[in-house]
């Protein structure tokens, strides 16, 4: 499975380049600042992994780096390239790929016809020229099999799906259409313990073939697993940012749990 | 992005040896016949077809199947348009007095300046576009939903229609244009009747099943027919992946002006006049067409023969009360049942087919 991967990734991503980095990144909804002085960066080859709870700013700081919307504040670099996004269009023509916890796949679509949305082949490049059906059929069919997903037919709607192989299609899409930086929102969420498995066994895989991942979640357990670097939001700020080496899953998920005021807290409720 | 496809070839030496694909259990045609959506309404287009030939001598001869054919067209050629557009997640409540607005316009700007016709026609053609691209601009500028959009289009559009004609013509029909230049070309391409040897039919049902197939091929053949769906079944998920949803809105709404202009064209060169008070009401004639041929309330789901067969079942049912001789006021009771029944068999059909995995 790594190495099917390999083969189909981005061929010049080297291990440890900084593909994005993000500078004091902001962003302010009228009066309300959802995220600040937010410093991210994600290398080829590693998991970064963005932690907090509900309203901590993970997903406005995924709107920013997949073109959803625009920061307000800060630097967002792309390959050293200094960039504003104003559609997921531009993020994606720079290679970062984003897929959604929820909203990944268009539940009522066939298989193929979502793997290749918004990136269709077709048969001329005047406008109605018609798809290549028999050609995207097929490969979305043997690319999803090389990648380990096996789905029963390629024309079925993919919300007949399970949750995980919806994740793990799009997923494989992002990869298949040369991502070079994949972020994942939430995958494991709203999954069981068994498919939550196989989307980390297939991000492990995307690192391993020389992707930055971003790996959003709220389960320091799913992070530990799979990352390399670890940061924590809290309302908006950046809390903790450490690497591997100099934080364990103890440390983590007690400042996941609020740390510091938990302890407060447990001090308040002794009986 | 598409071009990365080309470069991207199958590794086959370096990966491990892969299932085969042939080997995979495919569907029985029928099964796959019962997925498609239009499916339900095909059956109801039988069941009712097979009553009224029961029941109605006339409605068995060649003659009567071009009346309800014509009927059905009338309703059909707009239904495509709101089809599609349904499949693409929003609603079109103007598009019935759109078509008045269209014919009206055409019949006023050309008999108030004596010109030809034809101009007429562009000039209607341009205000029908201008009237789709205004609710879609709306919808996906404001994000207020269309039904409310349109709503208001509706209104706004039915109070022109009689206050504008009102106004310029003293009445609340339009001038008779059948002296006009160009009238004679005009009429044949919109309401002249093609005899087919056996049948004689009017030349908007050709237009229809034309619109019939373009809406079809578009809709599966084509990417922006991949869009639409996906504008449909999952707005923001289509948006991530860059999908131009606002462009492929607006473009449906205008596709819905486009077909209703056709229509107002059509009444316009069939009858030389127009009244300003018609077309209130057929935006849900259309809309129901659609629903009946498979189309979901909630988007991404559908399909243009759907609409085709749920305006069939419309013209059907019209007719076919005149040909068994009932008193129309029952129609519309009739009507309603009729269509519970259709959409019950759709559902019923819809998820018969689902088992079947």
């Amino acid at each position: 499975m790594t190495d099917t991967i390999a083969d189909h990734a981005a061929s010049d991503l080297k291990a440890g380049e900084s593909l994005v980095e993000m500078e004091g990144v902001g962003k302010a909804y009228g009066a309300i600042r959802a995220l600040e002085g937010v410093n991210l960066t994600v290398k080829a080859g590693e998991v970064t992994c963005v932690l907090g709870d509900n309203g901590a700013g993970k997903s406005t700081l995924i709107k920013i780096i997949s073109g959803l919307h625009p920061h307000s504040e800060g630097t967002l670099k792309v390959d050293g390239k200094e960039r504003h996004f104003s559609s997921p269009r531009e993020a994606l023509d720079t290679g970062i790929a984003t897929v959604y916890q929820d909203l990944a796949v268009v539940g009522l679509m066939e298989v193929w016809r979502n793997f290749f949305l918004g990136s269709e082949i077709r048969k001329g490049r005047y406008p109605l020229a018609p798809l290549d059906i028999k050609a995207m059929r097929q490969i979305a069919d043997t690319e999803l099999q090389k990648m380990g997903i096996t789905v029963k037919d390629i024309n079925q709607p993919i919300g007949t799906l399970s949750g995980g192989q919806r994740q793990c299609v799009a997923i494989a899409r992002a990869v298949y259409f040369g991502a070079r930086v994949l972020i994942l929102d939430e995958p494991t969420a709203a999954l069981g313990v068994k498919q939550s498995g196989v989307v980390l066994k297939y991000t492990a895989a995307a690192r391993d073939a020389g992707l930055g991942v971003v790996f959003i979640t709220h389960n320091p357990h799913h992070a530990y697993m799979v990352g390399d670097h670890f940061i924590i939001l809290k309302l908006g700020r950046r809390v903790l940012d450490k690497k591997r080496s100099e934080v364990g899953l103890e440390e983590l998920t007690a400042e996941m749990a609020g740390g510091q005021e938990l302890a407060e807290l447990s001090h308040e409720l002794k009986r | 992005m598409s071009s990365s496809v080309a470069t991207q070839q199958p590794a086959q030496s370096s990966s491990p040896p892969t299932p085969a694909a042939a080997g995979r259990p495919q569907k029985s045609l029928f099964a796959r016949v019962l997925a498609r959506p239009e499916v339900g309404a095909l059956a109801a287009a039988i069941v009712i077809f097979a009553f009224f030939y029961a029941v109605a001598p006339t409605f068995r001869s060649l003659p009567a199947a071009s009346t309800y054919l014509y009927a059905s067209s009338t309703i059909g050629i707009v239904a495509v348009g709101v089809a599609l557009l349904m499949i693409g997640g929003e609603f079109d409540l103007s598009s019935g007095v759109a078509v008045t607005t269209a014919a009206l316009t055409a019949a006023m700007s050309c008999y108030q300046l004596s010109l030809n016709v034809w101009v007429g026609v562009v000039v209607s053609l341009v205000v029908a576009l201008a009237i789709g691209f205004v609710n879609g601009y709306l919808v996906v500028r404001t994000g207020i939903p269309s039904f409310l959009v349109t709503l208001s289009t509706f209104f706004v559009l039915q109070g022109l229609n009689l206050g504008v004609t009102k106004l310029i013509t003293g009445a609340v029909a339009t001038p008779n244009v059948s002296g006009l230049d160009g009238f004679a070309s005009a009429r044949a391409v919109f309401a002249s009747d093609i005899d087919l040897g056996i049948i004689t039919l009017k030349i908007t049902v050709l237009w229809w099943l034309a619109f019939v197939a373009v809406g079809t091929w578009v809709l599966l053949r084509t990417r922006v027919g991949n869009w639409i769906f996906a504008s449909g079944g999952n707005e923001a998920s289509a948006r991530a992946v860059g999908v131009p949803v606002k462009k492929v809105k607006i473009g449906l709404f205008m596709a819905v002006g486009f077909l209703a202009w056709f229509l107002g064209m059509h009444l316009l060169m069939n009858f030389s006049s127009v009244q300003a008070g018609i077309g209130v009401g057929n935006e849900f004639v259309y809309i129901i067409a659609a629903v009946v041929g498979g189309a979901l309330l909630t988007g991404g789901y559908g399909s243009a023969v759907g609409s085709a067969l749920g305006a069939v079942i419309f013209g059907m049912t019209t007719q076919g009360i005149v040909f068994a001789g009932w008193d129309p006021n029952w129609f519309k009771t009739f009507l309603g049942a009729m269509l519970l029944m259709a959409v019950m068999v759709n559902l019923y059909i819809k998820n018969y087919a689902a088992q079947r995995k």
